[in-house]
């Protein structure tokens, strides 16, 4: 019924679009959030086909749209989504929509270009996902960091303008490299299409090359460690609609990057280096959850932990190589891939809701200090209740979302290499250790002072966005099958050019 | 000279040049006889000049390529489309500087006169064909300059830049002209077909060819501002009204690559491995001085002038590939340049009256609250400058670099990114300061409404043609096939 409809242009620009509706509509407040929240959830709705009408069967690019765009090029504007893409499209869709109820009070100052900054946001992470030709991915991902450094810059916390610059200047950095490397493949190739890209042959030099090139730009991104410092800069600065998008999707950008790029095009490449990810992924993992454990700020934690929960997807993608070394099976590869992109998944909830947690509180009594709280439980026991969820999500715990992507990574690392799978499983004890201190402290215990004291509980809109994020939190830690499903045909594709040498 | 055949020049290739001279003396007679209040008709007149000579270079079009006056003067499609392109240019130029001017007592018949001898010797520049016509038409435009810097006599800083551009333009010129004369000590002609057709036919690489090259690339280095021979640069834009400032850097940067395509390429194309190398390190270094050095500045006329500088950079890259294809990346991204610096400069024209000219820094703060629309036309045209999508200066860094990765200097691409990251710092500081911080100066932003219409329409212009560049991109490699 939609086969005819132009699906995935319209989940693109319908938020645009409505951004720019919103910009107009100006000075009058309440119209601006209606407007914003309808165009959000449309957008939703619209993005709903691309799951109902999607066939799991094939990891052919679906819902596929071409037009010529810069002829003198050869670019095109050419989008499409496999099972990979495709639940990185509605997560994006879906967590648009929680931003802006959660905003809805809190942001008074230009609350219309707030709203617009998101929903032009969202149009352009969407089109990251969907997008088949590399320059538009590259327009696409690079002007995405115009909004985001406004809302950093416009609504952040204190040091804001020192954080957006060197978020932008990070980012701007790693994706400058993506397009020299881009312009390389459109010149060996011909061709600016990511799928053509993939079939060509390489050399090893070009590819290593090429290798670098990429992982700087979606390293930065991820962040993977040592080009992480960015984050936790960005996170503390950013309004709290702004942590979420951060925490929730950005970083996904990268990861989808090593995915769509790093895997098939340079495999020979990625095989050979494979290491140097794993390692990059295991000090992430380790030593960054052991700095999260002495923050003294929330948001920075929730932003470590982040950093180290992306870790765990970085190592699944590069497990791959070794376990199909070990086994010479794809199909022990599989479970750690898709590992890594249910973690991505999840820790999309869960981060998102961490985020929101810290700006529940936030919102009431102006700090992100942990010191400055203490015994919230006593007066809000609604909102405790929901934060301890997450927390645990957040560590792990079995029945969360958060535990099965973790469990799939670590289980195929037993299948690579016993000590990479000990390294990895610190998580579980070291992540427990910092969200749950971090609870224990904030949470539980008699309450702390005058200002907790005087807390609120959650209001209607507070409860209802954190509700359902809990749902889903849960609905994914029971039964992940659906997402697991929809990714299997496009995962074994990918294994498959990730393990055929392009020599 | 037994053969004294005298063959009547074809005129008709030269009707744009002839009526843009003639209309330039009409409008200097006419400004006589208009009073101090009726000045406008001064400034319609020279607009109108303008567009004639769209409408007559358009309408002599033919896709050919013809020669005449003896073959020191060439009409081809490269030619009209940058003609069109520096009429268009000098319209805008001309239109922003009406109200910024007649606030200064600056709005006198003279800045128009010299504005068109100006337009007059871009024309010639980028119609010779010949070592002396190329000279003549730079000289043309170079006094017209010096004479516009300083048309705000009572003003040091002006005179200084005036007395500063003359002395070094003058020295550019020089050497220019030196190495003309060695090429000609060698070749035995100035005419550039002539030249090219002995270098393509003898092997043995004169030492004096060496040398005329250098001094070649030093006069045009000097007249593009490229590092070492940027110094000028700075204190010109910095010293001279802005409204020259705004004439300098643009319509005679479309010119400058103009000269750069005739003498490099169309006339030492044989030459080319001696030139790349000197091309390489002059870009490099343009990029990296252009980018450091704006970062400390607190003028935006002076960081728009090393921003120029590092643009030139870039705009080299294309040239020394030595292909058609970066070629016409080149020329798409000086004719890009020239779109993002009239509406930076035209921004700081906008923000200025009476008694202010709003060149610091500071005097962006806040422009958001102020002006929202004026602030998003800004951002626009700083993000394209920083040559982040959407927006065509994308595109144009874009252009030039897959012509360098096609030309096989994957590493210069590299580099030149590489600085273009250090150059988003400063772009993206002028976005802070309009977005982030609160403004000092909250007095109403009331610019004229041509003014408006066409800066709006500028800025929106940089956007659209980043939505669907192929309409230019697309005449940039028409004009150079």
């Amino acid at each position: 019924m939609f086969s005819d409809l132009p699906l995935l242009s319209l989940v693109i620009w319908l938020p645009i679009i409505g951004g720019l509706v919103v910009l107009a509509a100006g000075k009058n407040d309440v119209l601006v959030r209606w407007l914003a929240l309808i165009f959000s959830i449309l957008t939703f709705v619209a993005s709903l086909p691309l799951y109902t009408g999607f066939d799991s069967g094939t990891y052919q690019m679906q819902f596929a749209e071409q037009m010529p765009w810069v002829a003198t090029f050869n670019v095109n504007y050419s989008l499409g989504i496999d099972g990979i893409s495709m639940p990185l499209i509605l997560l994006t869709s879906f967590t648009t929509v929680l931003v802006i109820i959660a905003s809805w009070e809190v942001i008074q100052n230009k609350v219309s270009q707030y709203m617009a900054a998101f929903l032009i946001m969202e149009g352009l992470m969407i089109g990251v996902f969907a997008a088949l030709d590399a320059v538009l991915f590259y327009v696409f991902w690079e002007f995405m960091l115009v909004p985001m450094f406004l809302i950093i810059g416009i609504w952040g916390g204190q040091r804001r303008v020192y954080a957006a610059i060197k978020f932008f200047l990070y980012t701007f950095l790693g994706s400058v490299l993506l397009l020299v490397a881009v312009l390389y493949l459109y010149f060996q190739s011909d061709s600016f299409s990511i799928l053509d890209f993939h079939d060509l042959r390489i050399g090893m030099t070009a590819q290593v090359l090429l290798f670098f090139a990429f992982l700087i730009a979606f390293a930065v991104k991820v962040p993977m460690w040592p080009v992480h410092t960015w984050l936790p800069d960005a996170h503390v600065e950013a309004p709290t609609g702004g942590s979420v998008i951060l925490a929730a999707i950005m970083l996904k950008l990268g990861a989808y990057g090593f995915v769509r790029f790093i895997l098939p095009i340079v495999p020979d490449a990625s095989h050979e280096l494979d290491w140097l990810v794993i390692a990059m992924s295991l000090v992430a993992v380790v030593y960054i959850a052991l700095v999260a454990l002495v923050q003294e700020d929330m948001k920075k934690l929730i932003a470590y932990s982040s950093i180290s929960h992306m870790g765990f997807v970085t190592l699944g993608f590069f497990l791959v190589f070794s376990i199909y070394d070990n086994t010479n099976s794809v199909a022990g590869a599989a479970l750690g891939l898709e590992g890594a992109l249910v973690q991505m998944v999840s820790h999309g909830f869960v981060s998102g809701a961490m985020f929101l947690c810290v700006g529940v509180m936030y919102d009431r009594v102006h700090s992100r200090n942990i010191s400055d709280y203490g015994g919230v439980a006593n007066t809000m026991p609604v909102f405790a209740t929901l934060m301890v969820l997450f927390a645990m999500a957040n560590a792990g715990l079995p029945g969360t979302s958060g535990f099965v992507g973790e469990f799939m990574v670590i289980l195929s690392a037993f299948k690579a290499n016993f000590w990479i799978a000990l390294l990895a499983s610190t998580t579980l004890v070291l992540g427990a250790a910092y969200t749950l201190w971090m609870v224990k402290r904030v949470i539980f215990g008699p309450v702390g002072n005058q200002n907790v004291a005087a807390l609120q509980d959650l209001n209607g809109r507070e409860a209802l966005v954190l509700g359902t994020l809990a749902v889903l939190v849960l609905l994914l830690g029971v039964y992940p099958a659906p997402l697991v499903e929809v990714m299997h045909s496009s995962v074994g594709h990918l294994l498959e050019q990730a393990v055929s040498s392009k020599l | 000279m037994s053969n004294m055949n005298f063959e009547m020049p074809n005129f008709a290739l030269a009707l744009p040049e002839i009526f843009v001279l003639c209309m330039a003396c009409v409008v200097l007679l006419a400004d006589l006889f208009v009073g101090e209040r009726n000045r406008v008709v001064t400034y319609l007149m020279s607009q109108a000049t303008l567009v004639g000579a769209a409408i007559l270079t358009v309408g002599l079009h033919t896709g050919e390529t013809q020669m005449t006056f003896g073959g020191s003067f060439i009409s081809d499609t490269m030619g009209d489309v940058l003609k069109v392109f520096i009429y268009l240019v000098t319209a805008v130029v001309f239109l922003y500087s009406r109200e910024y001017l007649r606030v200064r007592q600056l709005f006198t018949g003279e800045y128009f006169v010299l504005g068109l001898f100006g337009v007059l010797g871009m024309m010639v520049m980028v119609s010779a064909h010949s070592f002396l016509t190329i000279y003549l038409g730079l000289e043309l435009l170079s006094l017209s300059l010096y004479a516009m810097v300083a048309l705000q006599r009572d003003s040091i800083g002006a005179t200084e830049a005036a007395m500063k551009y003359f002395v070094l333009g003058s020295l550019a010129s020089g050497m220019l002209l030196y190495g003309m004369s060695m090429f000609y000590g060698v070749t035995g002609s100035l005419d550039i077909t002539e030249v090219s057709a002995y270098l393509a036919q003898s092997h043995d690489k004169n030492i004096v060819l060496a040398f005329g090259v250098v001094f070649v690339v030093v006069g045009l280095a000097f007249k593009l501002g490229a590092v070492p021979f940027h110094m000028w640069v700075p204190d010109v834009y910095h010293g001279a009204p802005t409204s020259v400032t705004l004439y300098i850097g643009t319509a005679p940067k479309i010119a400058a690559f103009a000269m750069v395509m005739r003498l490099l390429v169309e006339g030492l194309g044989d030459l080319h491995m001696q030139w790349q190398g000197m091309l390489i390190m002059l870009a490099i270094a343009s990029m990296a001085a252009g980018n450091i050095i704006a970062i400390a500045q607190s003028n935006i006329k002076r960081m728009l002038a090393y921003s120029t500088i590092a643009h030139v950079g870039f705009l080299l890259l294309g040239i020394l590939t030595g292909t058609e294809n970066g070629y016409s990346s080149s020329m798409f991204y000086i004719l890009v340049y020239a779109l993002m610096g009239l509406g930076g400069f035209g921004m700081v024209m906008l923000l200025s009256r009476a008694g202010f000219e709003a060149d610091r820094l500071e005097d962006f703060k806040g422009l958001n609250q102020r002006s929202p629309w004026f602030a998003f036309i800004m951002l626009i045209l700083m993000i394209s400058m920083a040559g982040i999508p959407v927006s065509v200066g994308f595109w144009a860094k874009l252009a030039v670099l897959q012509a360098l990765i096609r030309a096989d200097m994957t590493w210069l691409a590299v580099v030149a990114v590489l600085f273009s990251v250090i150059g988003a710092y400063y772009y993206l500081r002028i976005v802070k300061l309009m977005y982030f911080d609160k403004p000092e100066d909250t007095s109403p932003i009331k610019p004229a409404l041509d003014m408006r219409v066409v800066m709006s329409a500028n800025g929106l212009a940089v956007f659209a043609l980043g939505i669907y560049p192929s309409a230019l991109t697309a005449l940039c490699v028409a004009a150079l096939k």
